[in-house]
């Protein structure tokens, strides 16, 4: 397949690897990848597995489903119970555990959710369904809020009246900020978020290098990408550098989509927002414009959702700012499971502790030993 | 499960949750030894031949796809349960459950199908019933079919108990029958379209047998793919089954639609492939037995069983890395069978 098998040519990854082993580091470093869809790729294809023993490579709040508060899915859920309502969402958020129930098991009872792949589709159902209210769940970082606010853009040119957004968009820089402010946080590096880069540019991370000494390089989402980004961010910790680097020049600039960033200002505006496991972070959301209130769901319906708090056992908040990893959670593949989650980050697909459970739950023992010890005693 | 759960989609995936429903709610009321082994086929015996007895449920949605139809399915799905137990498959039932206006000549196009795919499997449709229910009732059309077979008389010394340094073999692509509906139902075209793998396997199978191969295990890789056939085999074992990512034939199609869509072609269903556990110093000649058969030209070997993985299946990725091949859980594409 072109342009995904040069990316996982295993000949030139081993190139970089033995680069990467190659690097003298004077203390052990702890990097960050930021985004859900990096940590997939890392469990997906081994990659801790590969790594120096100096380089410690942890996950971030980077999965939009995952830093969504409790409340907000249960504000989703108390939507899908009004009459003559369809839910339009992405599929991530389905089995997402409210306070009580999930949007799956509320279409089990009778609530009408339907996946859909994109905005557009959406809108399509509400053109296609006058007779019912189409609420799209809008949760996603910068990557997917300009499709939002194209929908909410033609929904008002079309003046479609039965098409609303409940929006819960994050921005990825505030969080980050964050992370460098927390004192049980100590990363000496980023790999930055390939997508959210596409639109805001390689420039939105200058102030992790310039207030805090944090290196930032932004990588693309196939093996070799983050290989390369990891050797990037190594050789700058070596050197006592922190600077911004792009690795990801086929999709990435230093400013940025100029067209979605317009779109974004035009239909959104910034407010504190609550993240699961940070708490609430002024201007890291993105609210509807008062203009087009009409498109906003949470002014639109009243619906009475209760404050729910998490299970105090499960570690996610420590988890999604990557001071422990999912193995070292109490309740992580022994009460929490796919099956049975109590947090988001164990069944979004690009939850920290869906891409431990799934490829690393338990450490298999390296290729080509047969020593059985290591899969029995990190079990 | 508690009283208040509902039957959810993702019971119907062939992952674990399946496997509850399965274990929590059926089994207790139907509990008899035959049924706890919970193979494709119960072995039954009736005081002479010793019998494999299957019964299996068609919903696919669309009806007709690239490659097969419901009907080819129905035939095809049920005759291989029997074969993977080393049953003969003989004889079939089918029962229809049939919408208000479906159109005859889709039931006629279906039919002739499940006659073709009959006539190559080389087993006799000799029993059925057909219900109508109204508009609303059903989705066009649902097939059961149940099928006997007899069980061959002399079955290899190893069979049933795989052993480390067995070899996984698997006779084609991965992932063709899933996407191919996938593809039909969502309206994706390519330059060229994905078929359904959807076939009968019992020639293949008794091509294996009669070769006096040493094998070990034999299952169809349907519902969760060689994911969860994987994972089933290895449950509760002191070994593994450790996969190779290069070694695995996946079709440039089925892998180019996997990437867009975010779906790993492991966990998606065929209906035309088994997963062949052989004696090592037989893989060599089971792969040549299989390529020379019609229905394994693509015959690959994928993987071995490991002693010390602890029941875990893992996968040396493309790039030397080594994680886990997990379960699938719940559902990965709702009606594909």
């Amino acid at each position: 397949m072109r342009f995904v098998d040069e990316f996982r040519d295993a000949a030139a990854a081993e190139a970089v690897l033995s680069q990467l082993h190659a690097v003298r580091l004077s203390e052990p470093a702890t990097f960050m990848e930021v985004c859900g869809s990096h940590t997939m790729a890392v469990s997906r294809f081994g990659i801790r597995s590969l790594l120096p023993e100096q380089l410690r490579l942890v996950s971030g709040p980077g999965c939009p489903v995952c830093v969504t508060p409790l409340r907000n899915i249960d504000h989703a859920i108390a939507l899908s119970r009004l009459p003559h309502t369809i839910i339009a969402t992405f599929g991530d958020l389905i089995r997402v555990p409210g306070s009580e129930t999930s949007l799956e098991r509320a279409r089990a009872e009778g609530s009408d959710v339907r996946v859909v792949y994109s905005t557009l589709d959406a809108l399509h159902l509400a053109r296609t369904h006058p007779e019912h209210q189409v609420i799209f769940l809008g949760i996603g970082f910068e990557t997917t809020a300009p499709t939002v606010a194209a929908a909410l853009l033609q929904a008002h040119e079309e003046r479609l009246q039965n098409f609303t957004v409940l929006s819960d968009h994050k921005v990825m820089p505030p969080p980050m900020r964050a992370l460098m402010e927390a004192p049980d946080v100590h990363v000496r590096g980023f790999i930055c978020p390939g997508h959210v880069s596409t639109v805001i540019g390689a420039g939105a991370y200058r102030f992790l290098a310039e207030e805090y000494g944090a290196s930032s390089v932004v990588a693309g989402f196939e093996p070799l990408d983050i290989l390369h980004a990891l050797l990037l961010l190594a050789r700058q910790a070596a050197d006592g550098r922190a600077e911004v680097e792009n690795a990801y020049g086929r999709a990435v600039t230093e400013q940025g989509n100029p067209a979605a960033k317009g779109l974004l200002a035009r239909m959104f505006e910034p407010c504190d927002a609550a993240w699961r496991g940070f708490g609430v972070i002024p201007g890291s959301g993105l609210a509807i414009r008062e203009e087009f209130g009409h498109l906003d769901a949470a002014r639109r319906f009243e619906v009475h959702v209760p404050d729910a708090e998490d299970d105090p056992a499960c570690r996610c908040p420590d988890i999604l700012r990557g001071i422990v990893v999912p193995t070292e959670c109490p309740l992580f593949a022994r009460r929490c499971t796919p099956e049975a989650p109590k947090g988001a980050c164990m069944v979004s697909s690009e939850g920290t502790c869906a891409a431990y459970y799934r490829y690393e739950r338990r450490r298999p023992p390296v290729q080509g030993g047969d020593d059985p010890v290591g899969a029995k005693a990190a079990s | 499960m508690s009283a208040e759960e509902r039957v959810l989609l993702a019971h119907g995936g062939g992952g674990s949750l399946s496997a509850r429903l399965v274990r929590e709610v059926f089994l207790p009321e139907f509990d008899n030894p035959e049924l706890r082994r919970l193979g494709d086929s119960a072995l039954v015996d009736l005081g002479t031949n010793r019998l494999a007895f299957t019964t299996d449920a068609y919903v696919v949605s669309p009806r007709f796809f690239p490659g097969g139809d419901i009907g080819t399915l129905a035939v095809a799905g049920t005759v291989n349960d029997l074969a993977v137990v080393g049953a003969v498959p003989r004889f079939l039932s089918c029962s229809f459950v049939l919408e208000e206006g479906l159109p005859i000549v889709d039931l006629r196009r279906i039919a002739a199908s499940m006659a073709a795919t009959a006539a190559e499997a080389g087993v006799v449709l000799v029993t059925g019933d057909t219900k109508v229910v109204e508009r609303g009732g059903a989705d066009g059309l649902f097939i059961t079919t149940a099928g006997l077979g007899a069980m061959r008389e002399a079955l290899p010394a190893g069979w049933g108990e795989p052993r480390p340094r067995d070899v996984v073999l698997v006779n084609g692509t991965l992932g063709d029958h899933g996407m191919a509906v996938m593809s039909a139902r969502e309206g994706l075209r390519f330059d060229s379209p994905i078929r359904s793998d959807c076939a009968p396997l019992n020639g293949l199978i008794a091509a294996l047998f009669d070769a006096g191969v040493e094998l070990r295990f034999l299952r169809d890789a349907t519902r969760g793919g060689l994911a969860a056939v994987t994972n089933e085999l290895a449950a509760g074992r002191d070994w593994g089954i450790q996969l190779s990512a290069k070694a695995l034939p996946v079709s440039p199609s089925v892998r180019s639609l996997c990437e867009i869509l975010g779906i790993d072609p492991l966990y998606v269903a065929n209906e035309g492939k088994v997963v062949v556990v052989v004696a090592h110093e037989d893989e060599a000649r089971a792969l040549e037995v299989m390529r020379r058969h019609p229905r394994g030209t693509g015959a690959a070997a994928v993987g071995t069983i490991e002693a010390g993985l602890g029941g875990l299946v893992t996968l040396d990725t493309e790039l030397g890395g080594r994680r886990i091949l997990d379960m699938p859980l719940g559902e990965q594409l709702p009606r594909i069978c």
